[in-house]
């Protein structure tokens, strides 16, 4: 199969990279682009481990083609903090001890971050139905609706 | 350690134990840097794919794997026959990681390629073409045990292979005195321990011989042990390091794939690496038993049980080993009964190998006993909180599997649960609560760690049970605690295998208990030299040095006086006085502490649907001592919800054809953020003798309760006393409409 060029940017970074036609966002950004934050659960769109946005818009990167990155921006976990800043959301979910294993935790903080975005103060049902497209099996999901609300508050106050 | 030593200093005034610092990989695990069982890559790293049965049962004809081999890419292919002839004790292990003669469930791997890239390793397993033999297939635990049933392998006899027995008394003798008798049978599905890190690795052999395996596991000294007995390696020929883990729950204390991508590795003379598919994940790991269980309990007039029975059916797939032993003996745990008796039946049927799953086949058995608890209660017309006040077991108990309990905790949750405002209060129109308890044993085990004091005054704490979820944190805490200096100074790593002794797998809630010993035996160590060179500098003997918040002190009056040495002075002077100073320990721990919760559920079941919503929940466990209460309220957080996944929700569902119809997360549904109230919990603390700190185990228990909870809540909601998990909502709505599902 012959692969495809497609410029994009990275978490601001100009990026360009070859891939073939049928291979998702979440093979190119964990396997040619080296940025293994990115996780597969599922590879089927079930899970969101894989959540990363592009222009902004929340999306399951297994559901996206690499080539679709053509000319778009793509934010992933490792572009949330900044230098040795962490994002409001990290440092709560480092507070509220919201992650036992973390495989769930970046698809996470991506997806809550768009959240935040778009709704800054969300009530524990908006957090709740926001984030019932990522799967998380160790927590029970208490202390990261917590960590999410959290971080909410601090950051309207800012 | 014997069971009965008695450690002191259980009740004191703790520094860093009991806090709740942020954990030492909590950074890397919120930034995406940290390296799980797929991220890893290394040079001239190839891509292995997995060729999976069709066919529930069937006998393999033929492989023709010429045209995988012949596509341009492809390194290796690989079937049974590219491995060593195996010893008795491994066969089971390899057969279930690749087929021999026949496959004996859906999705039963038969030949693996490598390619140079993940999709022409996909188009190569496809070209891979086997010819089966269909065979009669048997998937559900009561066909498999019924007289006349398709029998699961080639060679046996019975799908019955092992029945284990557990009690005291006359059970007889017991019923007759029984004025109350309550006789029933439940049914559970099996179910998966859903982590949402798929299995993954990757295995690197040399020309030598010599390799390494990197792959997410419980148990990295069991996949070394494993592997090299499967390859026919010494065990210094391969070393394993263990990556992060995405969960595991005790679905990642065997091996998978590392053995055939070590097999394709060397074929191909290539780093290899295999990530399983979630669907493979579904198909070919985990899950748990699936079971049938009559019980039968009696009690007098008065409130008091006086006997219980129980009959077992576990299926755990198509190799035995359902741990069905273990069921029975957690069965009446939580109870004082002078005649009591459980009987465990360990079945066959066409589904892949058990795996344990967070307290291991206690789950169903407490649903069926528990169950018929409360139903006792409606009988005798009592509370439910006061009927197991006055039946718990308690110290001196002598508990329906044999040993007689030392000091625990149930008596403790369940006047906890009495007092809680959850139990006392108003519930709204429509919804039920239910009240249910839980035990589980926790393990001890073959423990090693290495403790090292840098010249800085820093501690690297090396430990050989992986992290699973924050008990690096718990290590570096118990640690500081033993060394009396801050938690920030101690970092600790999982060693790979090449640097420590054997561990046994992270598994039995048994990390923060024997981890932990070995850490606090490793740092006691470590103070023993340090007050040896501090009696060395004051040239006294060190019996007149003693270790206090962080130094060394001469002890009393006649020692002399001198300032005291902190530990970072005493590392600053390491090179000239002796040398680097360290700590080891190697122990088999004994005297682990078992360990019992009370959960509480309100539910409310939407009449027109079946679907169950819970709309509070209360958690109530005993933890022995907690070293970091944030992952204690995690752990019974977590463990509740999969609990209350596998009651309302989870199942495999099997076809009339023996195939897996739901294996995928789309199908196979686990709780989701919007499914669930917020988890409330409580931690009581009554110490474990058989540790220094008083830990008990904390991660098992809380799955055991949920079914039984939420079967109670969903009677009150709608009266329907539901026998059969998962309480989904067909189910449910079938016997709201008094029809069978
Ligand atoms: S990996 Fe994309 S949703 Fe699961
Ligand atoms: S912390 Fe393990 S899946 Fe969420």
């Amino acid at each position: 199969m012959s692969q495809l060029q497609v410029s994009t940017t990275v978490n601001g970074d100009p990026v360009e990279f070859l891939c073939e036609p049928d291979e998702s966002l979440m093979d190119v950004l964990r396997d040619r682009l080296g940025l293994t934050g990115t996780k597969e659960g599922c590879g089927s769109g079930d899970c969101g481990a894989c959540s990363v946005t592009v222009d902004g818009r929340l999306v399951c990167s297994c559901l996206v083609l690499g080539a679709e990155a053509q000319g778009r921006e793509i934010g992933t976990i490792e572009g949330m903090a900044k230098g040795e800043q962490l994002h409001t959301l990290q440092k709560k979910f480092l507070e509220h001890a919201a992650l036992q294993c973390g495989i769930c935790t970046p698809g996470i903080l991506v997806a809550a971050e768009a959240l935040l975005k778009e709704n800054p103060d969300p009530t524990e049902t908006e957090v709740r139905y926001w984030l019932a497209g990522n799967l998380c099996r160790c927590t029970g999901y208490d202390k990261i609706i917590r960590a999410v609300m959290d971080a909410a508050t601090e950051m309207r106050g800012a | 350690m014997p069971l009965d030593t008695q450690h002191e200093n259980q009740i004191r005034d703790f520094k860093v134990v009991g806090t709740r610092p942020v954990r030492p990989d909590g950074l890397d695990k919120v930034t995406g840097r940290a390296r799980y069982g797929a991220d890893m890559s290394l040079p001239g790293m190839i891509f292995g794919e997995i060729v999976r049965s069709t066919h529930a049962h069937a006998k393999i004809i033929s492989i023709d794997t010429s045209a995988a081999e012949a596509l341009p890419g492809v390194h290796a292919v690989i079937t049974r026959a590219d491995f060593p002839a195996q010893q008795a004790g491994m066969i089971d292990t390899l057969d279930h990681c690749m087929a021999d003669a026949e496959v004996l469930y859906d999705g039963h791997a038969v030949a693996a390629v490598a390619a140079s890239s993940k999709s022409l390793a996909r188009r190569a397993a496809a070209l891979v073409k086997v010819k089966y033999e269909a065979l009669p297939h048997v998937t559900d635990v009561d066909a498999a045990a019924a007289t006349g049933a398709p029998l699961v392998k080639m060679g046996i006899e019975s799908n019955i292979v092992d029945t284990h027995e557990f009690g005291h008394g006359d059970v007889e003798k017991g019923f007759a005195e029984a004025d109350v008798i309550v006789e029933r049978t439940f049914t559970t599905e099996a179910t998966h321990q859903g982590y949402i890190e798929p299995h993954a690795c990757v295995a690197n052999m040399g020309g030598d011989g010599v390799a390494d395996i990197w792959c997410c596991t419980q148990g990295h000294f069991m996949v070394r042990n494993t592997c090299a007995a499967i390859m026919g390696m010494s065990a210094s020929q391969l070393r394993v390091t263990a990556s992060e883990i995405g969960g595991g729950f005790g679905g990642k204390t065997c091996v998978y794939i590392e053995p055939t991508a070590l097999a394709l590795s060397k074929k191909a003379g290539r780093p290899v690496k295999i990530v399983m598919s979630r669907q493979d994940v579904f198909l070919a790991s985990g899950p748990t038993a699936s079971s049938s269980i009559d019980v039968k309990i009696g009690a007098r007039k008065d409130g008091t049980l006086v006997a219980g029975l129980a009959t077992l059916r576990y299926q755990g797939g198509a190799w035995g080993g359902s741990l069905v032993n273990m069921g029975a003996m957690a069965a009446f745990a939580c109870y004082d009964i002078p005649n009591v008796k459980a009987v465990g039946h360990d079945i066959l049927a066409n589904r892949p190998k058990l795996a344990a799953y967070r307290a291991p086949s206690a789950p169903m058995a407490a649903f069926a006993i528990e169950s018929a608890m409360t139903e006792m209660c409606e009988k005798l017309e009592v509370d439910p909180l006061d009927f197991r006040l006055k039946n718990c077991a308690r110290a001196g108990t002598k508990s329906s599997y044999g040993p007689t309990y030392g000091e625990i905790g149930l008596e403790a949750t369940l006047q906890a649960a009495k007092d809680h405002p959850h139990w006392s209060a108003p519930l709204p129109e429509g919804q039920g609560r239910g009240v249910a308890c839980g035990f589980w044993f926790n393990f001890g085990g073959q423990t090693s760690s290495s403790l090292n004091i840098n010249e800085d005054g820093t501690v690297g704490l090396s430990v050989g049970t992986p992290d699973i979820g924050g008990s690096r944190a718990a290590m570096c805490q118990m640690a500081a605690e033993a060394l009396g200096i801050p938690y920030e100074k101690v970092r600790a790593i999982v060693a790979d295998t090449a640097s420590l002794g054997y561990n046994d797998v992270t598994d039995g809630s048994r990390t923060t208990f024997a981890s932990g010993l070995a850490v606090i035996n490793s740092a006691n160590q470590a103070v023993e030299r340090l007050c040896e060179r501090a009696a060395q500098t004051w040239d006294i003997p060190v019996e007149a040095v003693e270790w206090k918040d962080g130094a060394a002190h001469p002890a009393g009056a006649n020692a002399g006086n001198f300032a005291p040495l902190t530990l970072a002075e005493i590392a600053a002077d390491s090179g000239s006085t002796g040398g680097p100073i360290s700590g080891h320990s190697e122990i088999n721990a004994d005297g682990a502490g078992v360990s019992f919760g009370t959960h509480i559920c309100d539910a409310e079941v939407d009449q027109e649907t079946g679907r169950t919503t819970i709309t509070r929940y209360t958690v109530i466990q005993d933890a022995g001592k907690a070293i970091h209460p944030d992952y204690v309220e995690g752990q019974f957080q977590g463990g509740a919800v999969q609990g209350i996944g596998w009651a309302l929700n989870e199942e495999y569902i099997y076809g009339e054809d023996g195939r897996l119809q739901n294996a995928g997360f789309l199908d196979y549904r686990i709780p989701v953020a919007s499914d669930l109230p917020m988890i409330d919990t409580q931690i009581l603390e009554i110490p474990n003798p058989g540790h220094p700190y008083g830990v008990r185990g904390v991660g098992e228990t809380p799955i055991v309760p949920p079914l039984a909870t939420v079967a109670h809540a969903i009677k009150g909601s709608c009266g329907q006393r539901m026998t059969s998990i998962p309480m989904s909502p067909p189910k449910v709505l079938a016997a709201l409409k008094g029809r069978t599902a």
